[in-house]
């Protein structure tokens, strides 16, 4: 598999900025060549140099520094959003799909009802009246965006209910739940984990998007969608507040969009190559 | 396709009572009860209409009942009066901001089927070309693409730096002394960089699912028949494989609707257009909460008919759905 995976360019590509961001995150202390939050009101606004490799903005704080702690935040957002989401996705699709009837119809129909709300204006609603903390934002993403791998499971459960060794380990007195965590899932988590590569990017897509509204992550708290909305007033003089973040949000979708589509290709025959 | 009409209308029933409940709860849980929030905002508010208000609000009842008031409420057209200071009815403000919120996006999805369509069709008939690569990766960075930051871009390309066309709003201030042909063009450029920039972000769903679509169909056997007929390769594309390939994008039409109603409150609140989108926008800072429980209620609905729409266009195209 993972030569197939690496005969794709684009999907190593995507592996590899994934791992940088990674690497990034981690390291952002000491990759950072100032202090994220130090300001310096001798040098406001100021166009990249060789002391400021991106430059400084309207507080004199060093560009570079803030977005690799950025990175932090971003990567933080995604895993976060996207775990609750798979978690509680995961749970109702088994369910759903392994009891049938009742259960079944009730969940489902409370999936298309989610479905019907434009996402983002559930996440606006929420997000306003809550603080707009980044743990808040992450819930709120993860709670709003679980409907798909709910539908991928529950499929997938249904198909393998009726396979023999489920019919041999329910013959065998396992209990559901045992038989669900043990049996089903396990069958089922390819499609989720390529779904949750790619849910990834929409979360970090969603935090930016909410940041640079003014209503996600708060300064002081560095994120790229908040360092984009200082760029947004200050355009004009101030050029790299708006580019770097944004080329650093695109990176990081793309980065994980790729991997995500590469994993699929792999994962489902169906898409193979003829 | 009657029946089946009333049979899917009759299955919204509980979907939309499931909407409408999701809206009530979404700001049910707030924390604050909206008639605070009014007369927070005005000092002269006695506690007589303070009780008035809740009465009216039914703020003094438990929360089923107040479901069951607010939904007695929408069902009979009544989605209450904004808070905001015009103090309208919420009803009139989504009616007026809907039509340009449509407007928008149905343009927006025509330019991205015009494009994603040939794009799809040229991917699949000459899959992994050098063509086709370097379409996928565009569209992978057009996909990636914060839409705000795009808009934000071109914003100071073409408004400030070039200076080429208007960054907000729907009109000029001269609008209303202008010739109609004056009126057009001024409509197509204050909507040539919001449209724009949604294209170039929402491009990359079409047409990357128009690629598998075709190539799902090009595996077919018909397609295999055609060729060995000896029809010429245009002909096999166009005609055999494209109009089967389009079939699945009809549903993604339905679906791609609450995304697209989504991704409103970003453009229309960075280029300041009057619609749906900048309406819920500033009504959810103003914590304006009959307003924004209508526009949920209204967007689930918008989603809800425009599904229905795609499947009858679905049973349309498809001569086998017909009979059942």
């Amino acid at each position: 598999m993972l030569r197939r995976l690496a005969a794709n360019p684009l999907t190593v590509a995507g592996a590899v900025i994934v791992v940088l961001l990674f690497f990034i995150a981690a390291a952002a202390p000491w990759l950072a060549p100032w202090d994220p939050s130090d300001f310096d009101v001798k040098h406001v606004l100021e166009g990249p140099s060789r002391v400021h490799l991106l430059g400084t903005d309207g507080l004199g704080r060093d560009v570079l520094s803030r977005m690799l702690y950025g990175a932090r935040i971003s990567l933080l957002v995604g895993f976060v959003a996207v775990g609750i989401s798979t978690a509680i996705g995961m749970t109702l699709g088994a369910v759903s799909g392994f009891f049938g009837g009742i259960v079944d119809t009730i969940i489902m129909r409370f999936v298309d009802v989610m479905l019907c709300f434009p996402t983002f204006f559930l996440i606006l609603a929420v997000i306003a009246y809550l603080d707009a903390s980044i743990w808040n934002i992450m819930v709120v993403i993860g709670l709003t965006s679980w409907m798909g791998v709910c539908r991928l499971v529950r499929a997938e459960v249904l198909s393998l209910r009726e396979r023999d060794f489920m019919v041999a380990a329910q013959a065998l007195g396992m209990r559901p739940s045992r038989m669900i965590l043990r049996h089903a899932l396990p069958n089922a988590l390819a499609p989720v984990f390529v779904a949750a590569i790619l849910g990834v990017a929409g979360a970090i897509l969603v935090e930016s998007s909410l940041s640079f509204l003014g209503i996600g992550v708060q300064p002081p708290t560095a994120s790229w969608g908040n360092i984009l909305t200082e760029g947004k007033s200050t355009l004009g003089v101030a050029w790299w507040l708006s580019v770097y973040p944004g080329v650093a949000i695109l990176v990081t979708v793309l980065g994980y969009n790729l991997l995500g589509e590469g994993l699929r290709d792999v994962l489902d025959p169906r898409l193979k190559a003829r | 396709m009657l029946s089946y009409l009333a049979k899917r209308l009759a299955g919204f029933v509980p979907l939309l009572l499931g909407i409408s409940f999701v809206s009530f709860m979404v700001m049910a849980l707030a924390p604050g009860n909206p008639v605070d929030l009014m007369t927070d905002m005005n000092p002269k508010a006695s506690p007589e209409s303070r009780i008035q208000l809740e009465k009216y609000y039914g703020l003094d009842r438990p929360i089923h009942v107040q479901y069951g008031l607010w939904l007695n409420r929408i069902v009979h057209g009544d989605l209450g009066t904004s808070f905001s200071r015009d103090r309208r009815p919420v009803l009139d403000k989504i009616l007026e901001a809907l039509p340009i919120t449509l407007m928008l996006n149905a343009i927006e999805l025509a330019l991205i089927l015009a494009l994603a369509i040939p794009i799809g069709i040229y991917s699949a008939a000459r899959q992994y070309s050098f063509g086709d690569r370097v379409t996928t990766v565009l569209l992978f960075v057009g996909f990636a693409m914060p839409s705000f930051w795009l808009a934000l871009l071109a914003m100071t390309l073409f408004g400030v730096h070039l200076d080429l066309l208007p960054i907000s709003g729907l009109r000029s201030l001269d609008y209303d002394s202008m010739t109609t042909l004056g009126k057009v063009g001024d409509r197509l450029a204050h909507l040539a960089l919001p449209i724009g920039a949604s294209v170039v972000t929402g491009l990359a769903g079409m047409s990357r699912y128009m690629r598998s679509s075709m190539l799902e169909v090009l595996r077919q056997d018909y397609v295999q028949t055609a060729r060995a007929k000896g029809l010429s390769e245009r002909v096999v594309l166009l005609r055999h494989a494209l109009r089967n390939a389009l079939l699945p994008v009809v549903t993604l039409l339905g679906m791609s609707i609450p995304g697209l109603i989504g991704g409103s409150a970003i453009s229309e609140t960075i280029f300041a257009i009057p619609g749906m989108g900048r309406l819920f926008f500033t009504g959810v800072m103003a914590r304006d909460y009959p307003v924004v429980m209508g526009i949920l209620l209204f967007g689930a609905v918008l989603t809800l008919l425009g599904n229905l729409l795609a499947d009858m266009l679905y049973i349309v195209v498809d001569p086998r759905l017909r009979k059942r």
